[in-house]
């Protein structure tokens, strides 16, 4: 039994994912595991806001019967459509009928797309709401934080925003607010969400949040969809998403590499030697070794994005490609970066690194060995490490 | 006139087609949109736009 009362009239009814460890097809590695968070709230309209992924839906209608009977269902609100929420839709529209569904018109075609139904459908914008007894529930469209159909919730009874996917984290637990795990493995988790799910819209996140401060809602709670509430930490969360969502980034270097016969590792090895005497914070990642979430986070927080490859049949290695067009995605601003890696006869894999995303970061000359680096060799990558490293301290 | 790309979500204003569903028609430029137009999929400004190459 998972159903938790949040405050007076609102409890959790979502789920825990504990073993779900490749979230999004394969692009997310979750090592925490998931939650699908579902709030229910007791009124004189009985509401649901989101459900859960398909899979769990009987799980979810167990929780919401440790409350009330599902049949009671009034209300529906639909924040975000994409499967992990609404994948129990259709499911709970069965069961009650009669209710009626909200949200942004998008979210109406999205979910007829899905599902084919969308139920006795009331769409919405900010600027609207819903009063469903003492409540009076407001809608804020959120597009792109972070699909089209995106919205918040907010209930100024309860001083709660609920913000579906806005402020989520892949941390699997059977505790509910943010002071009742670490804070650091909760900071981090957060960290990673941003940086794998929020990172290409910045613009909107920051002009989102500017635009939601102007409303000055009384927040005493944060429910999210992916993990824990936020209750204490909600000024900590919030600096953090203005500070992200503004390209903000330390003096760190990110330094990563996909190597075949160690040659372009051990330039890798030496670069990091060369980035470290002058004090800047660094870490190497093997492409091939980490999960990429991992990396990205790191590199969100990162002035400083070195990349190395061997060239293997005139191309870049394919895991660092791989890893490569995800961050061309991210539109992220204001790093710096220089290539390496080493080649047996032609050499590309610098410049293809560089043509891959050089539409996110700026490009020093690149750094190429033929086959093994000679200590001479090894020499100018230490070079060419503490060199970069001044530079993003000064700059 | 050119056709604009939207940069956070990668929807073409084509000044041909104009919006569908809404009072920009077919023919208006993307100068002439109004300041305040936004991206009609992601809600992003009009300086979030820019040239679409053509293939």
């Amino acid at each position: 039994m998972m159903t938790k009362l949040i405050k007076e009239g609102i409890y959790s009814v979502g789920v825990v994912d504990w073993n779900e460890r490749r979230f999004h097809g394969h692009t997310y590695v979750t090592k925490r595991g998931v939650t699908y968070n579902s709030y229910l709230v007791i009124d004189e309209k009985i509401t649901l806001i989101d459900t859960v992924r398909e899979g769990f839906q009987k799980e979810l209608i167990e929780n919401i019967k440790n409350v009330v009977d599902p049949s009671k269902i009034d209300v529906i609100i639909i924040n975000h459509i994409e499967p992990d929420h609404s994948g129990a839709f259709a499911e709970i529209l069965k069961i009650c009928p009669n209710a009626k569904v909200y949200g942004t018109e998008k979210a109406r075609q999205g979910l007829l797309k899905y599902y084919g139904v969308c139920g006795d459908w009331v769409g919405v914008k900010s600027g609207q709401n819903l009063n469903i007894g003492k409540r009076t529930l407001d809608f804020i469209d959120v597009p792109m934080i972070h699909w089209p159909d995106s919205m918040f919730t907010y209930s100024a009874y309860d001083k709660i925003l609920f913000s579906n996917d806005g402020f989520g984290q892949h941390y699997a637990t059977n505790k509910i607010f943010d002071d009742e795990v670490n804070f650091d493995v909760l900071m981090d988790e957060a960290q990673k969400y941003y940086a794998n799910i929020l990172w290409p819209f910045n613009m909107l996140v920051s002009s989102k949040l500017a635009a939601i401060d102007k409303l000055s809602l009384d927040v005493e709670l944060i429910a999210p969809s992916h993990g824990l509430i936020w209750r204490k930490y909600i000024s900590e969360i919030m600096q953090k998403y203005l500070y992200w969502s503004s390209h903000s980034c330390k003096n760190r270097v990110a330094v990563v590499y996909e190597t075949m016969w160690n040659s372009t590792e051990k330039m890798a090895r030496k670069i990091v030697e060369g980035i470290t005497s002058e004090g800047v914070e660094t870490i190497l990642f093997d492409v091939t070794k980490n999960d990429r979430p991992d990396i990205a986070s790191y590199m969100l927080e990162a002035k400083g994005w070195v990349f190395g490859s061997s060239t293997h049949d005139g191309e870049m290695l394919p895991v660092i490609a791989g890893f490569l067009h995800f961050l061309k995605g991210s539109k992220a601003k204001g790093r710096k970066s220089f290539a390496f890696g080493s080649y047996g006869w032609s050499g590309e894999a610098v410049k293809d690194i560089e043509d891959t995303i050089s539409n996110v970061t700026s490009f020093e000359p690149s750094l190429r060995v033929v086959y093994n680096p000679t200590q001479e060799e090894l020499d100018k990558c230490f070079q060419a490490g503490k060199s970069f490293a001044l530079k993003i301290k000064n700059e | 006139m050119e056709k604009m790309k939207c940069t956070v979500c990668g929807y073409i204003y084509d000044p041909n087609l104009g919006v569908d569903d809404s009072i920009i028609t077919k023919g208006t430029s993307f100068e002439q949109l109004p300041q305040d137009w936004v991206c009609p999929v992601c809600g992003a400004p009009k300086d979030a736009f820019e040239v679409e190459k053509q293939a």
